[in-house]
């Protein structure tokens, strides 16, 4: 038999029975974020007593005392210092119209990272601190960085830098398209998709700290704080966009656009039950 | 899981045999039907904001195995890439409800 079949028919398969047992969700359920962030934190930290709240933000390094070692030595010599310091010195070179990236953002860029995404009201939509990046080069007449790639990284990297042990602060303002923003993108995060019928929530609410292949599953608490990432698999630097597309792909999903609504939207709802855990980005990994 | 397995198979075989049947001796116009309807299926997939990335790559391999003559490799392929965006499509309509399920409360 060939596999794609088995493959599909195991979806097929697999949403047919769920969808029988199911009991059907109510329409009626009301959106509370605040309860939300509530029982997410809970969650993890029923799941995982020993380990620290802000120290969920270190990844596969909070869930296992071997990897947590791993993580001490790496950070003497931390692997993003080279994308770091490139992030800095981008950051405060003058555009070719004499303005800077400072200019674009509060507090001239500097420790703000913990307060991205955020709803914009006059847009009616996420703003993400790439999105910003890219749109600050764009409002003065630069072409905009490629969302996966090491400039990106490297800016938002230096962002994160003058941002760390600052507490997520993602608020979610009186405006009903705010909320459903957020309420799409928590439909996202647990939406089961691909071919092997996996949501984010598969991996990273029910088995963070399990091995997939040689990696160990991040708690999605906190996995965004220390964006960007630098992985020795990828030997380079990720940005959040990177990873959310190789997340969908790595499921056999076909990866929107970088900053399409979805990951806009869902970067918007795991920042949010994130909050009050310490940016620590950028973050190095296996 | 045992449970799961068998209706796999059982769904399985109900594919393989609706492919078996029109694979003996399959003619271009065959394979371009198949193809057009793999294509329409794939498409839908994506107004549903749910391929499969294995879609596309069985629809290459549909094109590639006509490329090189062989319509009844082509027409299998055809079909089976749109018995996957008809799941992704299923998958995405069930899901609608059903992430709920997953949520922490
Ligand atoms: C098949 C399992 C799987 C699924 C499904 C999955 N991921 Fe991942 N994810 C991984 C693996 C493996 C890694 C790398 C190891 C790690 O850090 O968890 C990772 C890493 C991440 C990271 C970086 C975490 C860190 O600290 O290094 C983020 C952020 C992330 N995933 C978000 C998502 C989102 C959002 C989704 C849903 C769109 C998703 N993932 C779906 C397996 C998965």
């Amino acid at each position: 038999m060939r596999p794609a079949i088995r493959f599909a028919s195991i979806g097929l398969a697999l949403a047919a029975l769920a969808y029988a047992a199911a009991p059907s969700a109510t329409a009626a359920d009301a959106v509370d974020p605040v309860a939300d962030a509530k029982a997410f934190k809970k969650y993890f930290t029923d799941k995982f007593p020993k380990v620290k709240l802000e120290d969920f933000v270190n990844g596969p390094y909070s869930m296992d005392e071997g990897l947590h070692q791993q993580w001490q030595e790496k950070e003497q010599f931390p692997p993003y210092e080279f994308s770091l310091e490139l992030g800095k010195e981008m950051f405060s070179k003058p555009f070719k119209n004499g303005k800077s990236y400072g200019d674009c953002f509060p507090n001239k860029g500097i420790g703000i990272r913990q307060n991205y995404p955020y709803f914009d009201e006059k847009e009616g939509k996420v703003i993400t601190l790439e999105l910003a990046l890219n749109r600050c080069r764009e409002a003065n007449g630069e072409p905009p960085f490629s969302y996966v790639k090491d400039e990106m990284a490297a800016l938002t990297a230096y962002m994160a830098f003058t941002s760390r042990g600052k507490p997520f602060d993602i608020k979610i303002p009186n405006d009903p398209r705010a909320l459903a923003a957020y309420e799409n993108g928590k439909e996202y995060f647990y939406t089961r998709r691909g071919q092997l019928n996996f949501s984010c929530a598969t991996c990273h609410v029910q088995s963070p700290g399990e091995r997939i292949r040689a990696e160990v599953l991040a708690p999605a608490l906190g996995i965004l704080n220390a964006m960007p990432i630098y992985r020795s698999e990828w030997s380079g630097m990720g940005t959040t966009s990177r990873r959310f597309t190789s997340c969908n792909s790595q499921i056999r999903g076909v990866p929107f656009s970088p900053q399409d609504d979805e990951y806009r939207n869902v970067e918007y709802y795991l920042s949010f039950v994130s909050n009050g855990l310490p940016i620590s980005g950028p973050g190095a990994r296996p | 899981m045992n449970r799961i397995r068998t209706s796999l198979l059982s769904l399985a075989s109900v594919l393989l045999i609706a492919g078996a049947t029109s694979a003996l001796a399959a003619s271009e116009a065959d394979y371009k039907a198949a193809l057009a309807a793999a294509e329409a299926a794939n498409k839908q997939a994506a107004g549903v904001r749910n391929q499969w990335t294995t879609t596309a790559a069985t629809i290459n391999a549909a094109k590639k195995a006509a490329e090189a003559g062989d319509f009844d490799k082509a027409v299998a392929s055809a079909n089976e890439a749109e018995a996957l965006a008809k799941a992704s499509i299923f998958q995405a309509t069930s899901e609608k409800k059903l992430w709920k399920d997953m949520e922490i409360r």
